[in-house]
């Protein structure tokens, strides 16, 4: 575990943030390096993308940014776990696609990109997953409402002689 | 503005000259073998799946969003609701990673009850995909053997908790009530009538001529790709991959009863191998509770009252103060449960894979957000890589060793 953190300390100096709660280690890694970041780790032995989970921090305590994502790796020989987290802001929050070295990557940062409106270029077909196509908006933004009118009533109604 | 209809899936490929004689079919989402709302958009050449597009959303219904509005123990009946095939190891998971976030070690009476109830879970997961994965292939007889079993899990089930499809069971800190004598009996007459229940089915398939050539070969999911993929479970185990998390990153009771079982794991990558590994996670799942039932310790189920998590039983509510006042603490808008002000993953072994909850809590009763990592989800995402090149009959026993629960693809 420590090795590979030392080797992504090494690699990206002051940019790497760790922190620790339980028996979660978590390291921050900027936006802009979280590819070659994670290509190191998966060289490093945490060869198994785990889940690739969005959070939008709007209204959070202390928060300074607007959304993280969280690589979840676990290293298949020693079990060992390591959560990779970055920060995007808007007004275009993207992160490279790391579907070139999972192909696990392919639905979960579709689910991403529909639930939080991250894109991630790179990805072979990011398109909305679990929302219909047209849908306009981002559901898990934490400024989209739990409850109230919404695009249902806006639904195109097919009657009988168009069908 | 209105939406409009759209159907990318379903768009005209570019079909050049010489890939005219291929032809599209629209699987689902309503089909028998499908079992619940899956859509799949082939592509065909005679009978042979060129391409496979799975297209899921039919269920989706915001359960992550929920959880965001209610509480750790309100969110316990909409986790029930996402693998429904085994919803008692959804509870387990969800509050095995609410009790990770506030640092509580559940009582031992209580852990080695979740283990119980949650490889019965296990086992009622398995019997389900076996017996739907046979009557997809035309073993009708399998799909009764398997049903009757469930059936006496469903009434360990109601007897315990008094649902039998929704327990909603667990709460923070313990469980809603202690299980009676009764369900201790009924736990005991099943350790000893399913290992012959279970033979009885693995008679009727094992050998079964027509089953081992529909799966023997059929969705080669090789151990590169099972990492690569992000699958794990018993699909990962039928390919290669040795983890199983009640070994790895033990909890509950399994770091007691670790010598009672063992991991099940085959080289094959079929559908025949994810058959036979799940028939071989039932019976070690059932030496585990064999070996827990008999085990049980003796105690309280739920932690310490004054710990200001656990909810005070009925007696203590109504006949003394600090009960009354605990309930009060815990039930009204303005106190409940604090939190740690920050976030924590934790993941169970379920009867599909890894579920694990990515939890960020700020501090209030309610997660701020209650990531799912859900199996299901992952598993689906497979589809296409292991069903492209074989017949379309081969459509229900890839579909069927997989085990897609849309309740927990869609969420």
């Amino acid at each position: 575990m420590s090795t590979a953190i030392d080797k992504l300390k090494a690699e990206f100096r002051d940019a790497i943030g760790t922190s620790e709660f339980r028996d979660n280690k978590r390291v921050m890694v900027p936006a802009e390096q979280v590819f070659d970041a994670l290509k190191l780790l998966r060289a490093a032995g945490f060869d198994f993308l785990c889940d690739i989970a969005g959070i939008d921090y709007l209204g959070y305590p202390d928060a300074t940014d607007r959304f993280a994502v969280v690589y979840s790796l676990t290293n298949l020989a020693t079990g060992e776990r390591l959560f990779v987290k970055t920060f995007v802001n808007d007004p275009d929050p993207e992160l490279p696609s790391v579907y070139s070295l999972w192909k696990g990557a392919d639905w979960m940062e579709r689910e991403v990109f529909d639930l939080f409106g991250i894109r991630f270029p790179g990805h072979p077909n990011l398109q909305r997953i679990l929302m219909p196509e047209a849908f306009q908006d981002h559901p898990l933004r934490k400024d989209y409402p739990l409850r109230g009118h919404g695009e249902r009533h806006n639904l195109p109604v097919l009657t009988r002689a168009e069908s | 503005m209105p939406l409009q209809l759209a159907d990318p899936v379903c768009a005209p490929a570019d079909a050049g000259g010489d890939s005219e004689y291929l032809y599209t079919l629209n699987f689902g989402p309503q089909h028998p073998a499908t079992h619940t709302t899956l859509r799949l958009v082939l592509t065909l050449d005679g009978e042979t799946i060129v391409k496979a597009v799975p297209d899921i959303g039919f269920l989706h219904s915001g359960f992550e969003k929920l959880g965001e509005d209610l509480d750790f123990n309100q969110y316990v009946t909409i986790v029930d609701r996402m693998n429904y095939i085994s919803p008692f190891a959804n509870e387990v998971s969800w509050f095995h990673t609410v009790e990770k976030l506030l640092g509580i070690e559940v009582t031992p009476r209580c852990k080695y009850l979740r283990t119980i109830l949650a490889e019965l879970a296990r086992i009622s997961d398995h019997l389900l995909c076996v017996a739907a994965a046979a009557l997809d292939l035309g073993g009708l007889t399998a799909f009764f053997y398997a049903f009757n079993e469930r059936e006496k899990v469903y009434d360990i089930m109601e007897s315990a908790s008094g649902q039998r499809f929704h327990p909603s069971y667990l709460r923070v800190g313990g469980m809603m009530t202690d299980i009676t004598d009764d369900v201790v009996q009924k736990i005991r007459d099943f350790v000893k009538t399913f290992p012959k229940a279970l033979n009885d089915l693995a008679r009727l398939l094992n050998k079964n001529k027509i089953f081992q050539d529909r799966t023997k070969g059929v969705g080669v999911l090789t151990k590169e790709e099972a990492v690569n993929r992000s699958v794990t479970g018993p699909q990962a185990r039928a390919s290669g991959v040795t983890r199983d998390l009640r070994k790895d990153e033990p909890y509950l009771a399994y770091p007691e009863l670790n010598s009672a079982w063992k991991v099940v794991a085959s080289k094959g990558g079929d559908c025949l191998a994810r058959y036979l590994v799940r028939m071989g996670e039932m019976a070690e799942s059932l030496k585990i509770v064999a070996a827990a039932v008999e085990n049980i310790p003796s105690g309280p189920v739920n932690v310490d009252v004054e710990g200001k998590v656990s909810i005070p039983d009925k007696t203590a509510t109504y006949r003394s103060i600090e009960g009354l006042i605990q309930h009060f603490e815990l039930f009204m808008w303005n106190r409940r449960i604090e939190t740690p002000v920050n976030e924590v993953y934790g993941a169970t072994e379920t009867a599909n894979g890894e579920l694990g909850f990515y939890l960020v809590a700020d501090g209030s009763a309610k997660a701020f957000r209650a990531r799912t990592r859900p199996p299901s989800f992952i598993h689906f995402a497979l589809f296409p890589h292991l069903i492209e090149g074989h017949q379309i009959s081969d459509v229900p026993a890839v579909l069927g060793s997989l085990n897609i629960i849309a309740a927990e693809l869609d969420r």
